[in-house]
């Protein structure tokens, strides 16, 4: 039945994709080929030579292992807190009826949808009234407003397709609440949990804005790469860094979609 | 000994009254129906017995212990939900083999009574697949299955046969009944079909807004129905109005009267009464004569092998008297 498979697109259209794609990342390849240039202080095209000293001299710099060890805290742990609040909000949204239940599920959004700057200031001007002071715990808080709303938008989506009836069978069969949640609700929320969870990690790992309002003296591994990029001196360092915060960040994306895709299958499979 | 037992049983959601001051007791063995349209409250009686509800206020029993407060998975009492509840993440032996599982069971043991249970439902060999993979009538024999398997005293089923088609459903009719009778069960179902409770259940229970309108067998409930509601709602009897049940020569209140009770023409000892055909419809082994009786509309079953009167002829029709159920005031 598919009479369009030897079809083919115009040459034109085909150009213009290709032009397309090409612009979107030509530019992450031209930041990998600066991590291997031995011209250290602009960057000249092509570059007078290639070298891999610049990712011994990363390997060496405390300050980049500081940032980097901050920015992996502060992933770790406010995934760690959207994935509890995330979850036990989608439950509540998706699993009970009560007043006000679709207004808090577009409050729990909102964050995501408000520009960064926003949050960034309203956070800031909180801790500031609250007489907070800013520290690691400032940032994670940050970050965590955020990061509930992309393990909530996952959870509550998959929550919304595992039927009432297979909590109540569950525990009609004998089972718990805890052997509930064990063998019934986690495998079919798992996937949706992890996907949520890996793209909170990144999202928090790369953010810029709300860390810049609500960090005091420490730097994310983000806001060392700006800082950095503003020196003349071993810039190659910061691209050496970038690519391995494009593979950190890539890969996790990646599994969170193939995830996500087979958990359809999954969730889908008793209907 | 008494299996279930409801003493002025009343469950509110807000307002509204899903379960009114019911009284049932439900001996053990017994296939038991609780016969309803949809909001009748028949559900809830079924979720006050799993546990998935609680009363509002009366009391619950189940084999002689207070079910209050017991939550569900502390009742020896199982049930087979309206859409199956397969956990979709498991395969077919696995859904059989949860309600072990979660008690301890240990895993050959528990595989080995899964297996047994499949081959019970006619299902054997079928353990490796996932739920997804089952048809709509494997599906329901897999959830009886995964019930069973826990040898409950009581078994709930709600609405078993709603999803299967008219030749499927027949033949599991049939078949949960000879497994009643094997297993020796309580089962307890909710239907709002009077065909399959009428043909499958001991006794009945006919609910209408949360209450109980009659219970008692088949019989009772199909030939007798206390109420214009019951009449009405089981098979499609003739309500009398009571003027006319009074012109006719009876009390003056409503009567039932079964449309394959009443014949064309008069006999001996039989009551007759005559009426203006307005409408005949061929229902393959009868007809079904309508007839406008003194303002009256009653309907009349006329075998087949009868000619069918005309529209708008007047015609005489009869039936015994103690074919004519007068009923309760209430509605």
């Amino acid at each position: 039945m598919r009479s369009d498979k030897n079809t083919s697109a115009p040459l034109g259209l085909k150009i213009a994709a290709g032009a397309g794609l090409a612009f979107l990342h030509l530019p992450i390849l031209l930041i990998f080929l600066y991590a291997f240039t031995t011209e250290e202080k602009s960057y000249q095209f092509p570059p007078p030579g290639y070298t891999l000293q610049w990712f011994a001299v990363t390997w060496n710099r405390p300050d980049v292992w500081a940032a980097m060890g901050l920015s992996v805290r502060v992933a770790a742990i406010s995934t760690a807190i959207a994935l509890v609040l995330g979850t036990l909000c989608a439950a509540a949204v998706s699993r009970t009826k009560f007043f006000g239940r679709e207004t808090i599920s577009l409050l729990v959004i909102l964050p995501i949808a408000l520009p960064g700057i926003i949050t960034g200031i309203a956070l800031r001007s909180a801790f500031s009234f609250a007489e907070i002071p800013f520290s690691f715990w400032t940032i994670v808080l940050g970050h965590a407003t955020f990061c509930v709303v992309v393990v909530y938008n996952n959870a509550v989506a998959r929550f919304r397709r595992v039927s009432g009836s297979l909590i109540e069978a569950s525990m009609d069969l004998g089972a718990d609440s805890f052997q509930t949640f064990r063998y019934i609700i986690l495998p079919n929320i798992g996937t949706a949990l992890l996907a949520g969870g890996m793209l909170a990690f990144a999202l928090s790992f790369d953010e810029v804005i709300v860390t810049t309002f609500t960090a005091g003296q420490q730097s994310t591994l983000p806001i060392w790469m700006l800082e950095e990029l503003v020196r003349p001196r071993q810039r190659p360092v910061t691209n050496v860094v970038a690519m391995v915060v494009v593979l950190l960040t890539f890969l996790p994306i990646l599994g969170a979609y193939y995830l996500t895709r087979d958990g359809d299958q999954v969730a889908g499979a008793g209907k | 000994m008494t299996a279930v037992l409801f003493q002025q049983v009343s469950r509110h959601f807000g307002a509204v009254r899903a379960v009114d001051s019911v009284d049932l007791a439900i001996a053990e063995g017994e296939f038991f129906a609780m016969l309803g349209p949809s909001g009748s409250g028949k559900t809830t009686c079924l979720r006050l017995m799993a546990g998935f509800e609680q009363p509002t206020s009366g009391h619950i029993e189940i084999f002689g212990e207070t079910a209050e407060g017991v939550p569900p998975y502390r009742r020896n009492v199982n049930t087979v939900f309206q859409d199956y509840a397969l956990f979709p993440h498991l395969s077919i032996l696995e859904n059989v083999a949860y309600g072990l599982m979660v008690k301890g069971v240990g895993k050959a043991e528990r595989l080995k009574a899964a297996e047994e249970a499949l081959a019970m439902v006619k299902l054997p060999g079928y353990g490796t697949r996932r739920p997804g993979q089952l048809s709509g009538g494997q599906r329901q024999r897999v959830a009886l299955a995964r019930a069973l398997v826990n040898r409950p005293r009581v078994l709930l089923l709600d609405e078993p046969l709603g999803a299967l088609d008219l030749k499927l459903r027949e033949q599991m009719q049939e078949e949960l009944k000879s497994l009643q009778k094997s297993l020796g069960i309580t089962f307890i179902f909710v239907t709002h079909d009077q065909g399959e409770a009428l043909s499958m259940a001991d006794r009945i229970a006919v609910f209408n807004d949360g209450k109980i309108q009659q219970l008692g067998t088949p019989e009772e409930v199909y030939k007798r129905p206390k109420t214009r509601f019951v009449a009405d709602f089981v098979g499609s009897s003739n309500v009398l109005p009571p003027d006319f049940v009074a012109s006719l020569g009876f009390g003056n209140s409503h009567a039932s009267l079964r449309p394959e009770d009443i014949t064309l023409g008069e006999g001996p000892g039989r009551k007759p009464f005559s009426g203006r055909v307005v409408a005949t419809s061929f229902l393959g082994a009868a007809n079904r004569v309508t007839v406008e009786a003194a303002g009256a509309r009653v309907a009349a079953m006329v075998p087949a092998s009868l000619a069918v009167p005309a529209q708008g002829e007047t015609v005489t029709l009869s039936f015994l008297a103690e074919d004519l159920h007068q009923m309760d005031a209430t509605p």
